[in-house]
């Protein structure tokens, strides 16, 4: 049963309140989650990202649609009964009960033997290197330690999906920095479908195997982290995931994927067409700021664009370019990355040009 | 030199506070010591004698009527803290809805309605059942307390509950816990402190109730409280500071015990 989607969301809604304040949380949304995949929804807060999940948990009902756990339709079962598990954002864990109590939860609850929980949980807190924390209460332990608490709670009853609410959000940064690896650690050890929900772009980039970005109650694309930082389809996803510049153009012919674009300011580009999409007349084009490069006022014949430099930000590793396209209008950022002991090449208020690096630029489709 | 200005130390403050105190301590202060009085007389000290405990001690009237308080308090408050309970899981475990705060006055009425109301209303009402079913017994009594003693129960149950984090309520139902368990395992412990908070309370609130006991209690029935107004209206010698001396240290303890599991928090 490999080929079963681990978690299938087909046409889910889920509308809370009535009539005029009626409102779509999760707005008629289908997604599949393949087997032992670490999963990440990622959205601003208020996209239906959290929501999607308590669906999934069985804390919320859909409204309409159905959602499928290794093929069957869970979408009324109740949350005691669904074979997921959930780390929470506050991490809920149970204050009059210690460490181990907490752990072996679950396992108690199925009606497992002593024994078994027992092993059980010297196992997980072995997993989760808490061995020698086992009798404290879990009021006498540190946040990052109770965040461990949490996962391992809800890893010991082998559930078939994890699903992990903001789980980072409270810790510190260099903390958040070992789970990340910690929680990839675990994905890796246990092979259990892992569903994170995060409104953090480089948590999701550096820990997804795929990656929802979800805005207003949808899903807007899904892809490899690579795939959503590179070919942005959407207008949202390209601005929510990292920098991006936006230029306006013409399409001036469009063959084998690639369009030919007139932005007005210098030459053409060759753009990149989403999948199944041949546009006519004006559209968006984004590009990354560190692919693409400054170039002098006399080199300009090889570059696309023609600019005036604004002003030039140091940042240690790079250097942000803020530059005024040559219709006066359009804002365009570059970045490139600093050289050891090099000299500054431009100024504030330089003529500049701006050349592409191949395959940078893409429409989008809206 | 301007003086500070402190709202802690304003003109006056310090001596309202005094007479305040006096107000009211003075008086248990001089009926605590008169308990204690070898003479009749409630005014004039002769020296120190524990006659009057003694005395309190050999009163049949006095040992019936507190094994009487004793009864309808304990059955009152157990039954009326169930009830609180429930109906404050009731209240707070669910969506806000139409018709809510009218449930809490509901629940609550006893603490809005004059005390004196609800008795003639109890003592009408219950000499007609009395009537028909021929029954007198202490059951009146304690339905009547279990009553009043809901809502104090209640209190404290529900500001427990309001502050507890649903989060682990839904938590436990995600570790496969039945609402049963989730309720047995989780909700019940964390919740404990509130409900031996609300059984103390309605217990103590029961103990000492007179007005209502007064109206719907049979001959023969007197509770502590009543038994003592009874007495107060013949000759008052100090067995009655002796008595209430007792009542205060029953009380102090009760309240004691509360104040220490209420701030044992988990």
């Amino acid at each position: 049963m490999a080929d079963l989607n681990a978690v299938e969301i087909r046409n889910v809604s889920k509308i809370f309140g009535f009539g005029e304040f009626a409102f779509a949380a999760v707005n008629d949304t289908s997604v599949a989650i393949r087997q032992n995949e670490f999963f990440t929804l990622l959205g601003p807060s208020g996209c239906g990202k959290t929501t999607l999940l308590r669906l999934i948990a069985g804390f919320e009902f859909p409204t309409s649609g159905e959602i499928l756990l290794n093929g069957e339709n869970i979408a009324a079962m109740p949350p005691f009964k669904r074979p997921v598990n959930t780390v929470f954002q506050s991490y809920a864990l149970f204050p009059h009960m210690t460490v181990a109590e907490n752990i072996g939860f679950g396992l108690q609850m199925l009606g497992r033997p002593k024994a078994e929980i027992e092993a059980r949980v010297a196992e997980m807190l072995k997993l989760v290197r808490m061995e020698e924390l086992r009798g404290r209460r879990t009021s006498q332990i540190s946040g990052g330690q109770q965040q461990r608490v949490a996962l391992a709670r809800a890893l010991a009853p082998q559930p078939k999906v994890l699903l992990l609410d903001e789980p980072l959000s409270a810790l510190d940064y260099k903390l958040r920095k070992d789970m990340q690896i910690e929680l990839k650690r675990l994905q890796a050890e246990t092979g259990i479908t892992f569903i994170f929900v995060t409104h953090d772009q480089e948590e999701a980039l550096t820990m997804s195997d795929r990656v929802a970005v979800m805005s207003a109650g949808r899903i807007l694309q899904v892809g490899s982290p690579r795939d959503i930082y590179d070919a942005p389809t959407d207008r949202f996803v390209a601005d929510f995931i990292g920098e991006t510049n936006f230029l306006k153009g013409q399409v001036v012919s469009s063959a084998n994927g690639i369009a030919d674009v007139d932005t007005g300011v210098g030459g053409r580009i060759a753009a990149a067409l989403p999948e199944g999409f041949t546009p006519q007349g004006e559209v968006t084009v984004v590009l990354r700021p560190e692919h693409a490069m400054l170039c002098g006022a006399e080199d300009a014949g090889a570059c696309q664009m023609t600019g005036t430099l604004e002003n030039i930000v140091y940042f240690g590793t790079d250097t942000h370019y803020h530059v005024v396209l040559s219709d006066g209008a359009t804002a365009f950022t570059l970045r490139e990355q600093n050289k050891p002991m090099q000299a500054a090449r431009f100024a504030a208020g330089d003529r500049v040009g701006i050349a592409i690096e191949a395959n940078a630029a893409r429409v989008l489709r809206n | 030199m301007a003086r500070q200005f402190s709202v802690r130390r304003q003109t006056g403050f310090t001596a309202i506070a005094m007479v305040c105190f006096f107000a009211l301590y003075l008086p248990i202060g001089v009926l605590v010591i008169y308990a204690f009085n070898a003479g009749t007389s409630l005014s004039v000290w002769e020296g120190f004698s524990l006659r009057w405990f003694v005395k309190a001690f050999e009163n049949q009237q006095v040992i019936e009527a507190s094994i009487r308080s004793l009864q309808i308090a304990v059955v009152a408050a157990l039954v009326a803290t169930a009830a609180a309970t429930m109906a404050a899981l009731a209240t707070t475990r669910t969506e806000p809805y139409r018709g809510l705060t009218l449930k809490y006055a509901f629940i609550n009425q006893p603490l809005m309605i004059p005390e004196i109301v609800t008795a003639v209303a109890l003592l009408i009402f219950f000499s007609r059942i009395k009537v028909w079913t021929g029954y007198s017994g202490l059951g009146y009594l304690i339905a009547a307390h279990t009553a009043f003693c809901i809502p104090f129960a209640y209190l404290p149950i529900r500001a427990r509950l309001e502050n507890m984090d649903l989060t682990l309520e839904r938590a436990a139902a995600d570790l496969y816990a039945t609402p049963w368990k989730t309720f047995r395992y989780v909700t019940l412990p964390l919740l404990w402190p509130g409900i031996l908070a609300g059984l103390m309370l309605a217990f103590v609130i029961s103990l000492d109730d007179v007005v209502i006991t007064e109206f719907v209690k049979s001959a023969g029935q007197d509770t502590l409280p009543t038994y003592m107004l009874g007495q107060l209206r013949r000759a008052i010698t100090p067995e009655m500071n002796a008595i209430s001396t007792l009542f205060l240290l029953l009380s102090i303890c009760i309240v004691t015990v509360f104040f220490f599991v209420n701030k044992k928090r988990i």
